[in-house]
């Protein structure tokens, strides 16, 4: 009830000193109430128009941020004050939206809990090459470690790895978000303005939700089988509720059919991600390939045919 | 008012040169050492006094990173130079090793450098993009110039492994790689640290750590070719 409280609290403020700015800018409202204020100068019938407004169901309050998000960027793309604008975060900030996504509960949504349409760039961007090398690094440990009594074994760097997991996880934290707003954005169609994220704010919500996988990737350097397997799970599990909990609301007012779809579509691409990740840099000891130890035998043998 | 505005000049009136003395003499203006022409053109000095000049600035810095205090020096001259060396020189050190593999082995020479040169680009965009006063170039310099102490564990890490490349050999890499690992960081945050608002210090200090922690994993598994 009180994050309720503080929720509508903020956008109040927000939608009121938006409105203040502009006094001619017309606010948008749900479809049932065309009459609702213009303007917070009107007094006290438009200060109280406002409140109902706002005290509707979240949908009132995604209305209210897409249009404070859409204000947010300053300046052309071309110019370097546009992208500052991106990474317009305090370390406090930051702690927080990692907090979030490592601790998702029911009801919060991360982006209108923690972005508060204020994305920003730097969680996604530096998350995602923690855990390039966190993955390539990890991964190279963890063969050494099963490889360690094997006296042939000679221990090789593998750099060419940081290279393949840059790749496929930058990849991932881009294209598939870009896709999902793509979708989410084609799908809603006629009614935009109500639902919906913002491009960045789809970017940012996936580049959060991998934070978790960031332990779990040094955690698997233990070589027992069943703690990675538990490991992997708990991860999905915490990263994958982050990302369902955050999409269900907009997905929800689609047909059953899609919702459901896009839904699986986002976790099973995130299951794929990991288990991807844990097969090819986790290799465990028996499917290391060595084919030099296999040739010296089969001489042998050849060699005691003839007898 | 006219008195008084010839007067100053009375005493001249009463000088006067005959037209057939010529006069001559001597002129001669006290010049100060070369070196003053040095200030205005450098065309004229020996090659030699160039590549020295250049080479104390470089030093200079050395110097500045081994003992990390809040000078400005490194900031306000910043040269590349330095950065250049310690790049080329670790990239080079870090060959030669399971070179019998190509996909198996350690880092590229190519690799090396697009990871310290991209790296500190990367850093520093990232400090500019969060608030910092510092300038493009200036970050860069700090940067590069405080790789140097992963350079001179590298050094050490190869004479090392001369001796073997026992446990024995690994303990005291990991004590030596840790040790200019936390110099590095320790050394570069001390110059960037107070270019950033106090609220995003953090921010700025991690992508650096990541950055150095790389370098050193790099330094600490190579391993010798056998």
């Amino acid at each position: 009830d009180s994050i309720f409280i503080d929720v509508l609290s903020a956008e109040f403020e927000e939608a009121a000193e938006l409105l203040s700015v502009d006094p001619g800018a017309s606010t948008l409202s749900m479809s049932a109430s065309n009459t609702t204020t213009v303007a917070a100068g009107e007094g006290r019938g438009g200060g109280e128009e406002v409140k109902l407004d706002l005290s509707e169901d979240e949908e009132g309050q995604e209305e209210s941020s897409e249009l404070l998000g859409g204000q947010k960027a300053a300046g052309g793309f071309w110019t370097f004050e546009y992208y500052q604008s991106f990474f317009n975060v305090d370390t406090v900030q930051v702690l927080d939206r990692v907090k979030g996504s490592v601790m998702p509960l029911p009801g919060r949504n991360f982006i209108k809990h923690h972005l508060r349409s204020n994305p920003d760039l730097y969680g996604p961007f530096w998350i995602c090459v923690t855990l390039v090398f966190s993955v390539a690094i990890s991964g190279n440990l963890s063969v050494f470690l099963s490889q360690m009594g094997n006296p042939s074994f000679h221990y090789r760097p593998q750099f060419h790895r940081v290279t393949i997991a840059a790749v496929v996880i930058f990849l991932y934290a881009w294209l598939v978000p870009i896709g999902l707003w793509g979708f989410l954005t084609w799908r809603q169609g006629a009614e935009r303005q109500i639902g919906g994220y913002s491009f960045l704010e789809t970017v940012c919500v996936y580049g959060y939700s991998l934070f978790i996988y960031i332990p779990t990737s040094v955690l698997w350097i233990i070589p027992l089988e069943w703690v990675r397997w538990t490991l992997i799970l708990i991860a999905m599990l915490i990263s994958g509720s982050v990302l369902v909990l955050t999409f269900w609301p907009v997905v929800r007012d689609d047909t059953k059919v899609m919702a459901v779809a896009t839904v699986a579509m986002i976790v099973v691409l995130h299951t794929l991600l990991a288990i991807g990740c844990k097969m090819y840099f986790f290799q465990i000891a028996v499917h290391s390939p060595t084919p030099a130890p296999t040739a010296p035998p089969a001489h042998i043998t050849l060699a005691t045919q003839p007898h | 008012l006219s008195d008084e505005a010839s007067r100053p000049f009375a005493g001249l009136s009463d000088v006067s040169i005959s037209e057939d003395i010529p006069v001559e003499g001597d002129i001669s203006v006290p010049m100060g050492s070369s070196r003053r022409d040095d200030e205005f053109s450098t065309l004229d000095e020996p090659v030699k006094e160039t590549i020295l000049r250049d080479l104390r600035a470089v030093g200079n810095k050395f110097i500045h990173v081994l003992y990390p205090k809040r000078s400005s020096a490194l900031l306000r001259d910043w040269d590349l130079w330095g950065p250049l060396l310690l790049c080329v020189t670790l990239a080079l050190l870090l060959q030669g090793g399971s070179a019998d593999s190509d996909d198996q082995g350690g880092p590229q020479f190519a690799e090396v450098f697009v990871i310290i040169w991209f790296g500190s680009i990367i850093i520093t965009l990232n400090s500019k993009l969060l608030g910092g006063t510092i300038s493009f170039f200036q970050s860069l310099c700090v940067l590069g110039y405080c790789i140097m102490p992963l350079t001179v564990a590298m050094a050490v890490c190869r004479i090392v492994l001369v001796g073997g490349s026992g446990p024995v050999s690994f303990g005291v890499r990991l004590v030596v790689v840790t040790a200019s690992f936390g110099w590095s960081t320790f050394a570069s945050t001390a110059f960037l640290a107070d270019s950033q608002p106090a609220n995003r210090k953090a921010l700025v200090v991690y992508p650096v750590f990541l950055f150095y922690f790389v370098i050193g994993w790099m330094v600490l598994t190579f391993s010798p070719a056998q």
